[in-house]
């Protein structure tokens, strides 16, 4: 088999490269993942969508990427709902720290048209009567915030990516990549070889095994981080609810259920993503004591997923001059299901050697080169 | 009887007709109808729904029902309060 390119890792990130490359054009896409469709990262995250950020990268790029899933549905012509409801993301501070950072924050968000805004106490119990008032000091709101449905948002890139002639091959693991006098020649899977000069690491928690296989060294790590689901009920909460002081996301799906994550600040660095009783123990308590009549519900389970974590919690997108032809979508820290709509388009960009719509110099892996402190994103659950 | 009132998952009201255009779409393992479908997903488990569709599953396929993987089993085993976890509550109701 021939490609003139092949991208690894069939989660979010790799089909929305796919689609946007064979949207401007481009022929012989191959995309290959070693499991089920959404079997990594992507089928395991919370499943938010969110632009309220610390980092003026970070939220140029959620902005973006919530501009698209607007249309998506459209666009992708998918034949099922892919559930995006925007119903905010309601941030809540529980000390005076927070609440002054969260100021700055707002200010950042609005500068680049995040429609962000500072909520006292009294104004963001009108949003979600159920807090505990007893914790919260005040919150920031963005109602174009929301959620997305992972499982279907892929599979809606998949299918219109598919129809633009892109080939998919899951359950096929890449054991190889051969590099002669510093050109890609082939990639090598289980049951194929493909002549290719180009290669996207869009592996998701495998991220740095990928780069291995090309000799590229890539300055990340994966963690397990864990959510639980419980069982559906009546609405009765609209927005996501975040505190990164309380450490803790929860948001009722339309569906009906509650799933709700946090991290838990001692897990080790590897690909175990089992499932622990030390986070349904520490998650029952924060859940509970933020949002008291979460008590009643049922949980249904729990399960775990790798964050690929990088150095500034920030993702690592374009090309490197560690190996021609070889590009990055990694390291997205938890993020890249919300981000993947511009991971996309800004990836294809480089790989046509098009000018990118925004300036992704501080997205690039080059940002590590001299050790200078790059922006750190603090605002990550 | 008619497919679309044979219910293969009841949790989430997932008909045997349902499953069936999922199998012609090209999904055809468990992992893969679990996650357009939810079946599997709601308060039993799979434990009504899994054998069921591992049937269907294998019929499409024309395999042994051995060769068909079920779903991955995760905790908890049954609903459980969360705030039955938050007081270490022994009577789980």
């Amino acid at each position: 088999m021939k490609a003139n390119i092949v991208i690894i890792g069939g989660g979010i990130s790799g089909v929305a490269i796919a689609y946007n490359l064979a949207k401007k054009g481009m022929k012989d896409i191959v995309v290959f993942d070693d499991n089920y469709m959404t079997g990594g990262a992507t089928g395991r995250c919370g499943a938010g969508v969110r632009q309220q950020w610390g980092t003026k990268g970070n939220c140029i790029m959620a902005k973006m990427s919530v501009d698209f899933f607007e249309t998506a549905q459209e666009e992708l012509q998918y034949h099922r709902d892919i559930e995006f409801k925007q119903e905010g993301y309601l941030i809540v501070a529980t000390n005076k720290e927070e609440d002054e950072q969260f100021a700055k924050n707002v200010i950042l968000q609005n500068s680049v048209g995040i429609p962000a805004k500072q909520l006292s106490l009294e104004e963001a119990l009108e949003i979600v009567p159920h807090l505990n008032k007893d914790i919260v000091t005040s919150a920031t709101f963005c109602n174009t915030d929301g959620h997305l449905n992972p499982f279907l948002m892929t599979d809606a890139y998949y299918h219109a990516a598919k129809r633009l002639g892109v080939k998919f091959f899951y359950n096929e693991k890449v054991t190889d990549i051969i590099v002669e006098n510093s050109k890609i020649t082939k990639v090598i899977t289980k049951n194929y070889e493909v002549i290719t000069n180009k290669v996207v690491n869009a592996a998701g928690g495998f991220s740095y095994e990928v780069g291995q296989l090309a000799g590229v060294e890539l300055p990340v790590y994966s963690e397990n981080h864990e959510i639980l689901v419980t069982e559906p009920i009546e609405k009765i909460q609209g927005p996501m609810v975040i505190s990164f002081s309380k450490n803790i996301y929860c948001q009722q799906v339309p569906h009906g259920s509650f799933i709700m994550g946090r991290s838990d600040l001692d897990v080790e660095r590897g690909h175990d993503i089992g499932s622990t009783h030390k986070f349904l123990d520490e998650m029952a308590k924060t859940a509970v004591n933020l949002l008291p009549p979460l008590g009643d519900l049922r949980v249904i389970r729990q399960w775990g997923g790798s964050y690929n974590v990088s150095p500034d919690r920030q993702p690592i997108i374009g090309d490197t001059d560690q190996l021609e032809g070889y590009y990055l979508a990694v390291g997205f820290s938890g993020h890249g299901f919300m981000f993947a709509p511009m991971t996309g388009l800004l990836v294809s960009e480089v790989i046509l050697g098009l000018p990118t719509t925004i300036d992704i110099t501080d997205l690039h892996i080059d940002r590590f080169k001299n050790n200078e402190t790059t922006e750190y994103e603090h605002s990550v659950v | 009887m008619n497919k679309k009132d044979i219910i293969i998952c009841r949790c989430e009201d997932v008909s045997l007709e349902d499953l069936h255009n999922c199998l012609e779409e090209g999904y055809t393992t468990f992992e893969d109808i679990k996650r357009i479908l939810r079946i599997g997903m709601g308060p039993c488990q799979g434990n009504t729904c899994g054998l069921l569709a591992q049937r269907e599953i294998a019929k499409y396929l024309k395999l042994p029902l051995s060769q068909v993987k079920v779903h991955k089993v995760r905790p908890l085993i049954t609903g459980v309060k969360l705030k039955a976890i938050v007081e270490n509550n022994k009577n789980e109701s």
